[in-house]
């Protein structure tokens, strides 16, 4: 098989305890470095918080794995300093073709509004997004990842976790106050505390080849429901980096997983797909099946899991990592409040009721693809074809055809850290929902509005001039920013102004931020690190602020 | 009122952030309404499904128009 890929090897170092020959205690601890496990890290790391990041192996994924990372993920991955590697090496994407036989039924558009930075999708082998995380990790002086660090006991102790760790050196004991599990759909930590994970199994098996070949088809989503090619089956086209194209075939339970990998029955699947003249190279193989379940809580005392440690979806959808990363973004700023000192940990309660909540609607949405996608009895198979050939001429039964909902974040509306509306407001930037990104301007430079905000509390107020702006209030948002939980305030205007000295101005030109948030002079957002709307009001209030703030932090 | 043919699936009290997911929630419901049912099982229902909501619809145009179109291409 072919390789337009050269697998880095990270080099393994004795760990300090090993050669001190004592056991440290360390604030977290992070297991496994993929995707998920190096997103959490880097996250705490680059806020100052010395992690360590523990993986089994000394390289990145091997094959393509996760190839679509969702517009909500490549906001976080900005924020992380990853979003334009990614975006530079991946294949950007927004429609997506669904046929049935031999004509196209559906098309949908992941990105249907202009004014936004990322697009809808991005197609990226995993291994690349995990070595560019990795070293983006290495610039951070508070991240220490150790390869071939595998952990081979686990145990909760009071107020901290003790790990047994095997290294090529032996073994060597770690302590941490907190332990992040991102050690996978397999994960040795959840099994080694006896933990469960409830949910089941899809009795389907899948053929994902990763195929090079020269070809101009557009950069789109295409799948087919029984084409001419693969009679009675699926298929899946995507494009990745590198001119590798992911080809995923349905094959059905009683498929034989070893027999289907072999290039001699794989070869002859995907000329019939491509027609016979078209030239191509085997790069991946692998067959799969697929589970939906997660675990009840995904905070187990001074344990925290993330990602497919935590839950597990089907692929239709890419629900899988994009979930994963968006449970760091979701965890990492709790985290780093409860070990300064600055919240409760029942504010890590929150982390788990949140991406629980988000976890089921992903889990749901992923099972509804693969029911219509796999109808089980023969009415279901009935309905799904009488959908498909009603999508031809009917819009309604268009908007029913499900070859995947494509990941889109979770509004987090029943969360215990939303502080409910006070006022009316038009749109959908309510309490717990995910920031719409807007095209903004400060200081004579355009800019995006989500990558100047997160990381830590800001409030957005909007003002009709800042140049009129009394120096009474500039002090009073000023000393919000000095607080122990920072918020920093930041003036929306219209209009460019000179705004009272130590506040920043984002001037909404295009008055997309006013349409997207149903923002007028007055209006408040309280927005959290994580790019979640906290709380908003019609008029600024010093103490409703102080009060929603509270909340979200559990300090109440 | 014509047969509606634009997506039209709403609940009270039910506030939708995406525009699958309407439509989403009566398919479910729709094949979780035969769950474990035989094939013929089925079809009954699926007919009383059809009388009942046709009773419902009432107006004999836009039955009409509907019974024409699911027989249409076959």
């Amino acid at each position: 098989m072919l390789s337009t890929y050269r697998y880095p090897k990270f080099e393994y170092r004795p760990a300090p305890e090993q050669l001190a020959g004592r056991t440290q205690r360390h604030p977290v601890v992070i297991v496994g470095a993929g995707p998920v496990g190096l997103a959490a890290a880097i996250d705490l790391a680059q806020s100052g918080q010395p992690v360590v990041l523990l993986d089994d192996d000394d390289t990145v994924s091997v094959g393509s794995r996760g190839v679509c990372y969702a517009k909500r993920t490549l906001e976080i991955l900005d924020r992380l300093g990853l979003g334009e590697p990614c975006v530079t090496k991946g294949v950007s994407w927004n429609v997506g073709r669904t046929f049935f036989r031999e004509e196209e039924v559906y098309n949908f558009n992941l990105r249907p509004q202009e004014g936004h930075k990322r697009p809808g999708m991005v197609n990226l082998q995993q291994y690349y997004l995990e070595e560019f995380e990795i070293t983006r990790a290495r610039q951070l002086p508070a991240l220490d990842i150790r390869f071939r660090n595998k952990v081979v006991s686990v145990a909760q102790d009071g107020d901290k976790v003790i790990l047994q760790v095997e290294t090529p050196d032996g073994i060597y004991a770690l302590e941490a106050d907190w332990l992040v599990a991102a050690d996978g759909a397999r994960s040795g930590i959840r099994r080694m505390l006896h933990l469960d994970v409830e949910g089941k199994i899809f009795k389907d098996r899948f053929l994902i080849a990763d195929v090079v070949m020269k070809a101009d088809y557009p950069p789109e989503r295409w799948f087919w429901f029984d084409p001419p090619f693969h009679r009675n089956q699926s298929v899946l086209l995507h494009h990745q980096a590198d001119n590798v194209w992911r080809i995923d075939f349905q094959l059905g339970w009683d498929a034989d997983p070893e027999e289907e990998k072999k290039p001699e029955n794989v070869i002859p699947r995907i000329k019939a797909m491509l027609g016979d003249e078209r030239e191509f190279e085997l790069e991946w193989v692998s067959v799969y099946t697929f589970q939906c379940r997660r675990m009840h809580s995904f905070r187990h005392d001074r344990v925290l899991f993330v990602g497919d440690a935590a839950h597990q979806v089907s692929p239709f959808g890419a629900r899988g990592a994009n979930s994963g990363i968006q449970d760091t973004d979701n965890l990492c700023w709790k985290l780093k409040l409860v070990i300064d000192g600055q919240a409760p940990a029942t504010l890590l309660d929150s982390y788990s009721d949140e991406r629980v909540f988000a976890a089921d609607e992903n889990l749901m949405n992923s099972t509804r693809s693969t029911d219509f996608i796999t109808p089980k009895t023969k009415t279901s198979l009935t309905f799904r074809n009488a959908v498909l050939e009603l999508a031809r001429d009917n819009p309604f039964a268009r908007a029913l055809v499900n070859s995947g909902r494509l990941s889109v974040p979770t509004f987090l509306t029943g969360s215990v850290l939303n502080t409910p509306d006070s006022a009316d407001f038009a749109g959908d930037m309510i309490p717990g929902a995910p920031m719409d990104d807007a095209p903004m301007h400060e200081d004579g430079s355009d800019f995006w509005l989500l990558d100047r905000v997160g990381n830590g509390f800001m409030a957005l107020v909007h003002v009709a001039d800042p140049a009129r702006l009394d120096g009474e209030t500039a002090a009073r948002f000023r000393a919000l920013a000095a607080a122990p939980i920072p918020v920093e305030v930041v003036l929306v205007a219209p209009v460019a102004g000179p705004a009272p000295a130590g506040l920043r101005v984002f001037v909404d030109r295009a008055g997309r931020y006013a349409e997207r948030y149903d923002s007028q002079t007055g209006t408040t957002y309280l927005l959290r690190p994580d790019q979640h709307v906290a709380a908003r009001w019609r008029n600024f209030d010093a103490a409703a602020l102080q009060a929603a703030l509270a909340r979200a932090t559990c300090n109440c | 009122m014509p047969l509606t043919l634009q997506p039209n699936f709403h609940e009270a009290g039910t506030r939708y952030f995406r525009p699958f997911s309407p439509g989403d929630d009566f398919y479910e419901a729709l094949i979780e309404t035969h769950r474990d049912l035989s094939d013929e099982q089925s079809d009954l229902v699926n007919a009383k499904l059809i009388l009942l909501l046709a009773n419902h619809i009432g107006d004999l145009a836009v039955l009409r128009e509907a019974m024409r179109l699911a027989r249409a291409r076959l």
